[in-house]
């Protein structure tokens, strides 16, 4: 999108907001505006909270149930570990991989897929197998996977000028010259997949912890993306498409903003091979990656019992700082309109840091780290349709669909993996990042905007391919994350700031994927494990490692 | 009259070019390769019509006359041109380019001869400068204005028929009103009235029935009488007759025909079920005509049949019409016969009942959902509701035609660890057409019928075992959900195939 285009696009949405608040228009289908917990985010801000009436103890304190949390969760229980507590703001665990369900399907509100592990991923692939979805040995190079989670095909296509294409990589009207571009992008990126260096680490490993730490592959993080193609002669507009396209797609935010160190990383780092699947295939499910987190819930229960106390929220951290006892973390319980305070002997951290300046009392070189950190919003959109959307020409539909000239990143068939020879109703989860607007101009957008403008938004974008989704949209529900993912912005990856959440410490520990600075479940799970593995080695007790 | 000469070029420029836009459009639809057709459409009528300008310099006398014939003739010719064009290529393909450039010919020569007419007719009242100046004007502004309604309003409200014919009307209006302008001056002036009634009355008649004209083509596509049509969510039914010949067709593909369906469902299902003598319950995936079901009744161990098809419409149009309920000997209203309409996939997966023999008889894997139905998933799939003796028989599409295909059905089967005998049969409808039976044991082929058949028997059983060399085994890959390649087989093989 240019200049011209974004200012209309803002002049378009200002005025159908206008419009809005005047009637509603009627034609809409009805929704719901759903969200991460905004206002009980915000009394962070305003500290009005409650002292502590009950006093608990617990020798270990998870705060924040997303995928860094579950992980942590898991691998102290696995260890035999139970006596934890994992609390979470929201009414469920998942974090950023939480789902919804409806009578036609179940769906996702974030994260919807997992590359193959790579071979450094050894707790991804120690947690498929648990899950039954790796089959025979964990280490094999190439492991045979449950095909009902392996993306069935076509996976992707790309609606350009009027027509869809499979795959995302623009083809149409593509001259010799940037497909030249294209071969030696591949070409330049496969090198970077398969260098090591003298210590036999992977120049881009996933966990991202695992990688080479050669100059000339952290010089890259002083660069743009975009800055990094240009440099080595890549000016081919669809290849830059592509790439922006990836960013916005992993990072919430355009190539221009993204580090080449976090761009190559996505293309070189998965490395991933399965005995019975491409090996550019992902794992997915209807409901997102719900199943991962679901499982890693599960698990826990079925080791443990129930350690999960969700609608709670962390609005104060204080001790831990280096030779003081236990720390004091106040937890405001909405349902029951008190605070409970826990004294926790030690503290995984697995919230987002950009809290750790609201929360944590102290701690100034923390919080002067964690305003290092910039956060991507997000717009994720479930549309209920009753019967599958009418087709332009080309591929037919996949998994994952993308309009080369959308403000969207596209959307995912959440029936897609259905064993159904009819397809019949079905829900589209529609992604949307705003790497064209500064954060936090985005996220007032977000604030004020109501489902209504999204709804007309989305279905104005997706009348293009499909002419009859208002027709059949029975339901658009809207789905605000304020604070999506951490934006890899150059330098982020080679900081100190980051380093220092990466640290170990006498009793606080993060474990969240902010702490490798981007947002994966390999990284969060990475995270989640590591910091329960240095809880237990500091609590003495044994256990096998997961980690490589 | 001047102006109504001008406003009749008008007239004359739109109907041309509408008529060379329809013949490019219409071969277009019809022959693909819309570069092609659209120049060499154009180029032939361009070609054409200088024809005509050269031929106008023999028109000596009745100018007007000759003038009002021309525009009738173009009327008619170029009127009923896409109703002709359409109903050739549904009687025979073959020499349906030849008429198209006929047509085109014919069309453009007339068409060519217009305006030198006009010209010479209006050369009496103006200067030479004043009628070129004019008459390129308007014959210009008549091309202008067809190329922009031709697509946004004449071909998706009007169709490539009904806009013909449109175009013809307006051509003999043309005639008949220069008929009465210059209706004393004319000789014969009654008769041409009355070939002018004729040619408005009979393109006026074809315009309203132009619907029907349609339907009518379109059971020339199918050759023989449609004896019922029907059209569900899933498929479009098609039930043709010829003689004693029955023939459905769903979605425009051939699925049996009467006079040798019995071959191919004899292959189907005696040479699995004649070796599983305790053989009580069976399952049929995919064939709502009963006709698979009609040869597994012929057992009498046989206690149940479970018929799972998608469409009711299919499974009640073959419980209740005569000629099919003969056909299937009422396989569907057997007691022993239950009736399942669901998705096979679905079906499935929700449920645990086992079989002694299953027909897996799809459509063939012509497409990703179709794909599906040929994965190691639903074979593994299958393998669940397989009783441990049990034998499953899978249509395979044709090893001749698409050898990669039926082998990669093998392949793709024995991937799950069953055990896949492939085999074939001539059905002449279909050609050589492939099977496999899949199992947990090895299978071994029938010493014996013991029921009634009118192709199988004991002697050339053996036959159906053996590959001839063209047909023989080729390396292929395990079709999954997450390659889908049987579907990328078939496509290139068919496409070897048909044109």
């Amino acid at each position: 999108m240019d200049r011209r285009d974004f200012l209309a696009s803002i002049v378009a949405a200002g005025a159908a907001s206008l419009a809005a608040c005047r009637s509603p228009t009627p034609s809409l289908p009805p929704g719901e505006l759903l969200g991460t917990s905004l206002d009980i985010g915000h009394r962070l801000r305003e500290q009005a909270l409650p002292a502590a009436g009950e006093t608990r103890k617990v020798p270990v304190l998870i705060v924040g149930a997303g995928v860094g949390g579950l992980a942590a969760g898991w691998k102290l229980a696995q260890a035999g570990f139970a006596d934890f507590l994992l609390v979470d703001l929201e009414s469920e665990a998942g974090g950023n991989s939480r789902a919804g369900r409806n009578a036609v399907s179940a769906y996702p509100w974030g994260a919807h897929y997992l590359p193959l592990p790579t071979r450094e991923s050894t707790a991804v692939r120690e947690l498929l197998a648990e899950l039954g979805v790796l089959r025979g040995d964990v280490r094999a190079a190439r492991p045979a996977y449950d095909e009902r989670h392996l993306c069935a095909t076509p996976q992707e296509r790309l609606y350009l000028d009027g027509r869809w294409q499979e795959g995302l990589l623009p083809l149409t009207g593509v001259g010799a010259g940037e497909r030249r571009q294209y071969r030696r992008f591949t070409d330049t990126i496969a090198a970077f997949a398969q260098r090591r260096d003298a210590a036999g680490r992977p120049a881009f490993a996933l966990p991202m912890a695992l990688s080479s730490r050669d100059p000339d592959l952290l010089r890259l993080d002083r660069v743009s993306m975009r800055d990094w193609l240009l440099a080595q002669g890549f000016d081919s507009p669809q290849l830059h498409w592509y790439v922006n396209h990836a960013c916005r797609d992993d990072y919430g935010t355009a190539s221009a903003a993204v580090s080449a160190w976090a761009g190559i990383h996505y293309f070189a780092s998965r490395s991933g091979e399965a005995e019975n699947a491409a090996s550019d295939t992902v794992l997915t499910a209807p409901e997102g990656n719900a199943w991962l987190t679901s499982g890693m819930l599960r698990s826990i229960e079925a080791r443990v019992g129930q350690r999960l106390l969700t609608g709670a929220l962390a609005f104060r951290v204080a001790g831990g700082e280096s030779g003081s006892g236990p720390l004091a973390v106040d937890l405001w319980l909405p349902g029951e309109q008190r605070t409970l305070r826990v004294l926790a002997e030690q503290l995984i951290w697995a919230a987002p840091l950009f809290l750790v300046p609201w929360v944590f009392s102290g701690h100034a070189r923390l919080k002067d780290a964690a305003r290092r950190y910039s956060y991507a919003p997000w717009l994720i959109a479930n549309l209920t349709l009753s019967q599958l959307p009418e087709e332009r020409s080309g591929a037919p539909l996949a998994w994952d669909n993308v309009l080369h000239r959308g403000r969207s990143l596209g959307y995912v068939v959440a029936t897609h993996q259905q064993m159904r020879l009819w397809q019949g109703a079905t829900v589209l989860t529609w992604y949307r990042s705003f790497d064209e607007l500064a954060p936090e101009a985005a996220r007032a957008a977000l604030r004020e905007t109501p489902r209504e403008v999204w709804a007309e938004q989305i279905l104005a974008e997706l009348e293009q391919p499909h002419p009859d989704i208002r027709r059949i949209s029975s339901r658009i529900d809207v789905f605000r994350n304020a604070h999506a993912m951490v934006r890899p912005l150059p330098g982020l990856i080679s900081s100190d700031a980051r380093a220092l959440f990466a640290a170990d410490g006498e009793r606080l520990r993060f474990a969240h994927a902010d702490v490798s600075g981007l947002s994966l479940f390999e990284e969060a799970q990475y995270r989640g494990i590591l910091a329960a593995e240095r809880t237990l080695r500091r609590l003495r007790v044994r256990f096998a490692s997961s980690l490589a | 009259m001047k102006r109504a000469l001008l406003l009749s070029v008008f007239v004359i420029a739109s109907c041309g070019l509408a008529y060379e836009l329809i013949a490019a459009t219409l071969a277009s639809y019809l022959l693909g390769d819309s570069v092609t057709q659209f120049s060499t459409v154009i180029g032939s009528y361009l070609f054409a019509m200088g024809v005509g300008s050269w031929l106008s310099r023999y028109i000596g006398q009745q100018l007007i006359q000759r003038f009002i014939q021309v525009e009738l003739l173009v009327g008619v010719l170029g009127g009923f041109s896409a109703a002709l064009l359409f109903f050739s290529f549904t009687w025979s393909p073959a020499p349906f380019q030849l008429l198209l450039y006929l047509v085109v010919f014919a069309v453009g020569v007339l068409v060519g001869l217009e305006i030198p007419l006009v010209m010479r007719i209006l050369k009496r009242d103006l200067a030479f400068r004043d009628v070129v100046s004019h008459v390129l004007t308007f014959d210009y502004l008549g091309a202008l204005a067809v190329s922009i309604l031709f697509p946004i309003l004449l071909v998706p409200h009007l169709g490539l028929i009904r806009s013909a014919l449109l175009f013809g009307v307006l051509n003999v209006g043309v005639a008949l009103w220069t008929w009465w302008l210059f209706r004393e001056q004319v000789p014969n002036a009654g008769w041409l009235r009355a070939q002018g009634g004729v040619a408005l009355l009979s393109l006026l008649a074809a315009f309203a029935a132009a619907g029907e004209l349609t339907t009518l083509a379109e059971s020339q596509l199918y050759a023989d009488e449609i004896v019922h049509t029907e059209s569900t969510p899933y498929q479009r039914i098609v039930l043709t007759r010829w003689k004693d010949d029955l023939r459905l067709h769903l979605n425009n593909n051939l699925q049996f025909s009467s006079r040798d369906e019995y071959r191919y469902h004899e292959a189907l299902v005696h040479p699995a079920l004649a070796t599983l003598p305790s053989a009580r319950r069976a399952l049929v995936l995919g064939g709502g005509d009963g006709l698979a079901v009609r040869e597994i009744l012929k057992y009498a161990q046989i206690e149940s049949v479970v018929v799972v098809d998608l469409d009711p419409a299919m499974t009640r149009l073959f419980a209740s019409a005569p000629p099919l309920r003969k056909l299937n000997q009422d396989a569907l209203n057997s007691p022993r016969v239950r009736v399942i309409n669901a998705d096979a996939l679905q079906w499935l997966e929700e449920n645990d009942e086992s079989f002694d023999f299953v027909v897996v008889d799809f459509p063939d894997p012509s497409n990703f959902s179709l794909g599906k139905l040929y994965s190691a998933s639903f074979y593994r799939l299958l393998d669940r509701h397989l009783a441990a003796n049990g034998l499953a028989v899978i249509q395979s599409t044709s090893p001749l035609y698409a050898r990669r295909s039926f082998w990669c059905i093998v392949t793709t089967l024995e991937s799950v660890g069953l055990l896949a005998t492939p085999y074939h049969a001539l059905v002449p409808s279909f050609g050589e057409w492939g099977f496999v039976i899949a199992g947990r044991r090895p299978y071994r082929p029938p010493q014996s019928y013991a029921v009634d058949t009118r192709f199988l028997t004991r002697e050339t059983t053996p036959a159906l075992f053996v590959f001839p060399r063209d047909m023989e085994r080729v390396d292929a890959e395990v079709n999954r959900l997450n390659n889908q390649v049987l579907v990328r087989y078939f496509e290139q093989e068919w496409r070897q195939v048909i044109r």
